[in-house]
């Protein structure tokens, strides 16, 4: 256990699981699955020091449904794993989406489909963090790209969990999860744990319904054991009981969306970097942004005015920053480890049709900046063209 | 007997419920909530967590903590809500395909586990709620919309299945042993440990239609009259073979045995009582030796 001010030489796995554990995380269901392994074991050590409970399930499907069921019963809770492991776990995400109960999903990306490339890295899940469980849904997907940023970005997907009653899905990669970087235990800002309501809370007449929502947002989440309540995967009304009308349905998958996109604003972040003055725009996020960033160094020892855009929040996606930078960039070049799944979302907000190139790499390597400075040249003469 | 003894442990307002007329799921929330009645447990400790299908709709009712979660994976959303708080009393009803089928990984492992979870599954030999199709618990040659020429696979027996995985409490009974049936959710959710209740239930809408059994009260009547102890198994098994040492057998073998000397019966009674330390007792040993390895750390 660390406190703050420590200086450590950590594991972006492990710094995941201490952020968590420095979040209130006190449950853990998991499944031993490459390259998230580390965070399971991190927590089969150092949960029980702080009076948590692990269990490592018999599949995802169980570890994820643990993970929900702690969550009720007034655990923050976890599971962690990885391509395979996240397919069999969208059933239970859905179900955490439909029942409003906050708990966190790390999703470390190796290269896929099926088993893929174990111990290679990989983007190709971030369409599957938005869509992978069937239904309209809202969902909230966080992806830092540094081990310290690890730490401190899972703490503020525990608060969103909460504060929104909502799964988040926390996406890393094979690399960062492997990757070790020291850096400064920080001192985590007090208004980003949130407690749960205890039935003390409560008026004894006051009948507690754990699906009345007021301003777009879902009343918090009481305990089970304090209040006695209802919850099912069935379309339900405020008290938590299936209706069984549709118009119970148009209300509550309504709600369910607005609840996020209400506060879009409030969830969205993202890092810009000498985006000031920037002619060509690389989006690049997660630890592939790293070599974007060296990329722009380069570029800028060149003279070239190139920025880059990093989304931090994947989903939301930060439309409204990024239609702002495209009004101001003659090009844009997106790079990313899949066939182009953010550059597809890119390509919707480009309603000026700026010059738009993707710069893929699916053989589970980095893109080097050489690479990018590479791409981002022809496209230099591209742009003379245009 | 009261019905208010029943009544003040239901969701009321939520009746009347979905079930089809005969069902024999009634009963067995009948049961569930006399058994919780009589160990005067504080309503708002338990937890109920039911899959989905016909049996699972039994959470809906039940005033208490509640939650109707994914097929096959009641067990699984138990298991997190025991580890977390072993200061409730966690109840899971599940049918014999949620149970047998799609979660049986999570079955098996749970009473690997000793999971202080007290499973109450409603075995009606078929999946109700889709219509009548074949469940892992379908006898081979007994007809469902699935199997139109007569099923060709071998059912599993859950209690057998309990038993081997390591369950400490198992029983079975029928819809018509009422008394045993209450008495046996007792010891059940007494227990520190996985317990299994497969209770046989009637399903005259589609397996007793199906394969001509009849009405429910015709499908009770059978239970009634085919029903048989373990007891009385073992002195009639002993009776026909003389020769065989059956007093050497374990539960399981005997039970195994039973289906093929008496294939007839529906084998009920208390299989296996035993008391053994499961995960949530032991856990918090974990709890203990952690703590002292961060205070030896900090020392």
């Amino acid at each position: 256990m660390y406190k703050a001010g420590d200086y450590v030489l950590m594991q972006g796995d492990k710094a995941c699981a201490l952020g968590a554990i420095a979040a209130g995380c006190r449950f853990f269901g998991g499944y031993p699955i490459t390259p998230a392994t580390e965070i399971a074991e991190t927590m089969a050590e150092e949960l029980p020091k702080v009076g948590g409970k692990f269990i490592q399930m018999e599949d995802e499907i169980a570890s994820a449904c643990s993970i929900i069921g702690a969550s009720l019963s007034g655990a923050k809770s976890m599971t962690a794993t990885s391509g395979p492991g996240f397919s069999l776990m969208q059933e239970a995400i859905g179900y955490a989406s439909m029942t409003e109960t906050p708990c966190v999903f790390v999703n470390v990306m190796r290269g896929g489909p099926s088993t893929g490339m174990p111990t290679r890295i990989s983007q190709g899940d971030i369409m599957q963090a938005k869509w992978g469980t069937h239904g309209d849904h809202p969902i909230i997907a966080l992806y830092p790209s540094t081990v310290k940023e690890t730490y401190t970005l899972i703490i503020k997907a525990f608060f969103l969990a909460e504060h929104f009653r909502t799964p988040v899905i926390f996406l890393m990669d094979e690399t960062l999860g492997h990757m070790r970087e020291s850096f400064e235990i920080p001192e985590i800002d007090s208004k980003f744990i949130l407690p749960r309501l205890s039935g003390e809370d409560l008026e004894d007449e006051e009948i507690y319904h754990p699906f009345e929502s007021f301003n777009d947002t879902t009343t918090p989440l009481m305990s089970m054991g304090k209040s006695k309540f209802h919850v099912s995967g069935l379309v339900h009304d405020e008290t938590g009981f299936p209706m069984g009308s549709s118009s119970m349905a148009e209300k509550l998958l309504r709600q369910l969306d607005k609840k996020i996109r209400m506060h879009r604003d409030e969830i969205t972040t993202y890092e810009e970097y000498m985006t000031e003055d920037a002619e060509i725009l690389i989006v690049a996020y997660g630890t592939a942004a790293r070599a974007a960033k060296r990329a722009v160094k380069l570029a800028r020892v060149d003279g070239m005015k190139i920025g880059l855009f990093r989304p931090i929040t994947i989903w939301p996606f930060p439309n409204a920053r990024l239609v702002k930078l495209l009004q101001q960039v003659d090009a844009v070049l997106v790079a990313e480890l899949n066939l182009g799944q953010i550059f597809q979302e890119v390509s919707r907000l480009n309603k000026q049709k700026k010059l738009l190139r993707l710069l893929s790499r699916v053989d589970g390597s980095l893109i080097p900046p050489e690479q990018m400075l590479e791409a981002i040249t022809e496209m230099r003469i591209e742009l003379d063209e245009y | 007997m009261s019905v208010e003894k029943y009544l003040k442990h239901m969701r009321i307002d939520r009746l009347p419920h979905v079930w089809c007329p005969g069902c024999g799921n009634g009963t067995i929330l009948k049961a569930t909530v006399g058994a919780i009645d009589e160990l005067e447990l504080d309503p708002s400790k338990i937890a109920v967590v039911s899959g989905i299908g016909c049996s699972s709709r039994a959470t809906g009712y039940l005033n208490y903590n509640t939650m109707h979660t994914l097929h096959g994976r009641a067990i699984a959303f138990a298991t997190g809500i025991k580890l977390s708080r072993p200061d409730m009393t966690v109840i899971v009803m599940t049918g014999d395909g949620d149970a047998g089928a799609i979660g049986g990984n999570h079955f098996i492992h749970a009473a690997r586990r000793n999971m202080d979870i007290s499973v109450i599954c409603f075995n009606n030999n078929i999946y109700g709620m889709t219509g009548g199709q074949y469940s892992p618990t379908t006898p081979e040659h007994s007809y469902a919309t699935t199997s139109p020429y007569g099923n060709i696979e071998e059912p599993f027996d859950l209690s057998r299945l309990a038993i081997t995985s390591g369950a400490t409490y198992v029983a079975r009974t029928t819809t018509y042993h009422f008394v045993a049936l209450q008495n046996y959710i007792k010891k059940a959710i007494t227990n520190k440990g996985f317990s299994l209740v497969e209770t046989i239930t009637q399903c005259p809408t589609y397996y007793g239609r199906y394969n001509k059994i009849g009405t429910a009260p015709e499908m009770i009547n059978y239970f009634k009259d085919n029903g048989m102890t373990l007891a009385k198994a073992l002195s009639t098994m002993k009776e026909m073979d003389p020769d065989v040492n059956y007093d050497g057998f374990n539960v399981n073998a005997l039970l195994e045995k039973a289906v093929e000397k008496l294939p007839e019966k529906l084998i009920i009674g208390e299989f296996v009582n035993k008391s053994k330390r499961g995960y949530v007792e032991k856990y918090e040993e974990i709890l203990d030796k952690a703590k002292e390895k961060l205070a030896s750390s900090k020392a």
